[in-house]
């Protein structure tokens, strides 16, 4: 362990400045390390070359088809020790909290087996145990899989998921996320630790519309918190916010930048009265005064006066599919299966992962090779998927009412008769 | 051989065992927060409990020295327990408001910025780079530091309009995801093929059939398997790189810096929004790095 000390000087730049340094985390860890010292003889070479060296391969635990990221250094002859340094992907607890008894356990794990370094977490939520030689492995999945802890998804597979810190720190949860989060991936493990979907398939759990974990452009299936009553307001909060932030505020950022102008100040003598109709004085003569019936959830004015206002009590979930980043064909937003599901019982919970089996079947049946959920519902038309999953049709899943005049109407009455039925059983 | 150890499928482990007491006692009944300065949130539950998160920046990337390290903090100066944030940031929890202060003291001298709350710069959002990606345009973790250095100061105020969400990608994938204003290094010229190769370590239909526009044909080159590339078309996502590393989409000379601005999650004053890029260092416009600080 004394390899000489590769020479770093643009790595080195990257140790000075404020924000805290990964370089000196490599150097520490190199400093006892010939394997962390021909890392950082790659890293440096890639930035005089303004090239990445690593290939990807084929590496694994016993039992499981992905959760490994592979890397094999292209630049080996130049830098023998790191030659192998792979990545193990492990789901995180949901909204990602831990004890420093369990860190530690982590870190003692990865000092015996890995390279030293982890990333507190890579962009799908996993903790990324970043460097280990193909033989050790196995060995650091062992022990950090008896820690309780397991491996997430790679390739084409369910992917690891993430929900927002949600009910255990936010007073805007509209459901247990941590509950639908680890209830739903772990009904699809299989479908995780042995890829065989047509692409990847994720999932992530937000726990209002502020959508933290922001789902709506990243997951296949989005599910997002809400609620169906009124919003709930406070009194004494209000008088409190509106004391301290005063007029001018409450106008331009609560009053003005309600999209759907559903909030009025008024006086409070002439504040109306209504089943749709929430109000709160914020002084001894005004009060606002939010129509229910034309809010949209969107959580402004929540965020803004939090407490004061808030989420109503009849909470579930909204479900969207599709959403995704660029490959191949573009951005895709989630788009809305299931404008509103209670989250409350055991059979709620249930309906949710029925819901995602249904959906990732569906997928599995009917989708391309390396095509995601949504370029699959471009392709064959969102009805079709809907009904491919055994979904009827709600008028709250549409966004802009239709632009052209060209619509069939064969069926009409049935249709509305339907719509008309399902209104006056809910 | 031995017999391989079985893996236990345990999938997402429970987090009510790492929860804070505090957090645990009063799940689901939380009534309101605010902020009493950058970097700290105050919870105030229905029971009238009430808790103190501090937030701190880290490297993401992390040796476990600095692990270890933020773990001596949580065990003197919090109460055992962390949680980290989508950005990377760690976060402390407290039911002691007189441990607010030593905490942000303690993170503070020790390099870890406190902030990243309200209308802040929150950290970047990114990605693996040249330190673990097959395919980087650049690195990660350099250009986040380089760039954070620069946002110390609007990481630990709250002196934004609104809060700022920032990411950046190594290429036009785009694993930083979606933000306000994202830094995306893309490939512009189409992959170079060393067509000796192709035969031996590619899955050709594969490869044919991952591009997204079409572009890759099956061919003869040379006598040998290969495959040909439509160059016009090639739109140089680098797709057809991992299922086939001998074409080349790597190429200093070609990784170009654009600019996205726009991209927002939340719901809250108006839907979802995708970012749109703005300012490319091919365009005319703006033909070097300094797009980056201007836009």
């Amino acid at each position: 362990m004394s390899k000489k000390q590769h020479d770093t000087p643009m790595l080195d730049q990257l140790e000075a400045g404020p924000w805290p340094s990964f370089v000196t985390g490599l150097k520490r860890l190199a400093k006892d390390s010939d394997y962390m010292t021909d890392l950082m003889g790659q890293l440096e070479h890639s930035y005089k070359t303004r090239k990445g060296y690593w290939k990807g391969g084929t590496v694994g635990v016993f039992g499981y088809g992905g959760g490994v990221i592979p890397r094999f250094s292209e630049v080996a002859e130049m830098f023998p020790a790191s030659k192998e340094f792979h990545t193990l992907r492990i789901q995180p607890p949901a909204g990602m909290h831990y004890n420093t008894d369990v860190l530690r356990k982590m870190c003692d794990i990865w000092e015996k087996h890995g390279s030293g370094l982890i990333a507190f977490h890579g962009q799908s939520g996993d903790i990324m145990f970043q460097g280990a030689s193909t033989a050790n492995v196995q060995g650091a999945f062992d022990e950090l899989n008896e820690l309780g802890f397991d491996l997430g998804g790679a390739g084409p597979a369910v992917r690891t998921s993430m929900s927002c810190v949600g009910a255990a720190r936010c007073e805007q949860s509209c459901f247990d996320e941590a509950r639908a989060h680890r209830q739903v991936v772990n009904t699809f493990l299989d479908d995780m630790h042995r890829p065989a979907l047509p692409y990847k398939f994720k999932f992530k759990f937000s726990g209002c519309p502020n959508d933290c974990m922001n789902s709506i452009q990243r997951a296949d299936m989005a599910v997002i918190g809400t609620w169906r009553d009124n919003m709930r307001t406070d009194e004494p909060l209000a008088r409190k916010w509106f004391a301290k932030h005063g007029m001018t505020e409450l106008v331009n950022d609560v009053v003005s930048r309600c999209p759907t102008k559903a909030i009025m100040l008024k006086e409070t003598k002439d504040v109306s009265k209504g089943s749709k109709i929430s109000s709160v004085a914020v002084n001894d003569t005004q009060s606002l005064e939010i129509d229910n019936s034309n809010c949209v959830r969107c959580m402004h004015c929540i965020n803004v006066m939090t407490g004061a206002l808030a989420t109503g009590t009849d909470k579930g979930v909204t479900v969207l599919m599709g959403g995704k980043r660029t490959l191949k064909i573009g951005d895709l937003m989630g788009t809305v299966i299931t404008p509103f599901m209670p989250m409350n019982t055991e059979e709620d919970y249930e309906a949710l992962v029925d819901l995602a089996q249904k959906s990732i079947d569906f997928f599995a049946e009917n989708a391309l090779e390396h095509e995601r959920t949504g370029e699959m519902i471009e392709r064959i038309g969102l009805i079709n998927f809907l009904e491919g999953i055994g979904l009827e049709i709600d008028p709250n899943m549409v966004s802009t009412p239709r632009t052209n005049p060209y619509v069939r109407t064969d069926g009409w009455d049935d249709e509305v008769a339907k719509i008309n039925a399902r209104k006056a059983a809910a | 051989m031995a017999t391989m150890r079985t893996p236990i499928e345990s999938g997402v482990p429970d987090n009510k065992q790492f929860l804070h007491p505090l957090m645990h006692k009063n799940y689901g009944n939380w009534k309101y927060h605010d902020r009493p300065r950058p970097g700290v949130l105050h919870h105030v539950s229905h029971s009238g409990d009430e808790i103190w998160t501090v937030r701190a920046g880290t490297q993401r990337q992390m040796d476990l020295f600095t692990i270890r390290k933020l773990c001596d903090i949580a065990d003197t100066y919090a109460d055992g327990h962390v949680r980290f944030t989508i950005r990377s940031n760690i976060e402390y929890m407290v039911s002691d408001p007189n441990k607010v202060a030593p905490l942000i003291e303690s993170l503070t001298s020790n390099g870890f910025p406190v902030g990243g709350t309200g209308n802040s710069v929150s950290s970047i959002a990114h990605t693996q780079g040249w330190l673990h990606c097959d395919i980087p345009g650049t690195d990660a973790s350099g250009a986040v530091k380089a760039l954070m250095d620069d946002l110390h100061a609007e990481f630990i105020q709250e002196d934004m309009p609104n809060r700022v969400h920032l990411s950046t990608s190594c290429c036009e994938i785009n694993c930083g995801g979606q933000a306000d204003i994202a830094i995306i290094i893309q490939h512009t010229k189409p992959p170079k093929i060393n067509h000796d190769l192709v035969a031996n370590m590619c899955e050709r239909p594969t490869v044919v059939a991952r591009c997204p526009v079409a572009a890759i044909r099956p061919a003869m080159v040379n006598g040998k398997p290969s495959l040909e590339i439509d160059e016009t078309k090639c739109m140089c996502c680098g797709a057809c790189y991992p299922p086939c590393p001998p074409m080349q989409i790597n190429d200093p000379e070609h990784s170009k810096l654009a600019i996205w601005v726009g991209g927002k999650n939340s719901n809250a004053r108006g839907k979802p929004t995708f970012m749109k890029m703005v300012a490319s260092e091919t365009a005319k416009a703006c033909s070097n790095l300094s797009c980056a600080a201007t836009t």
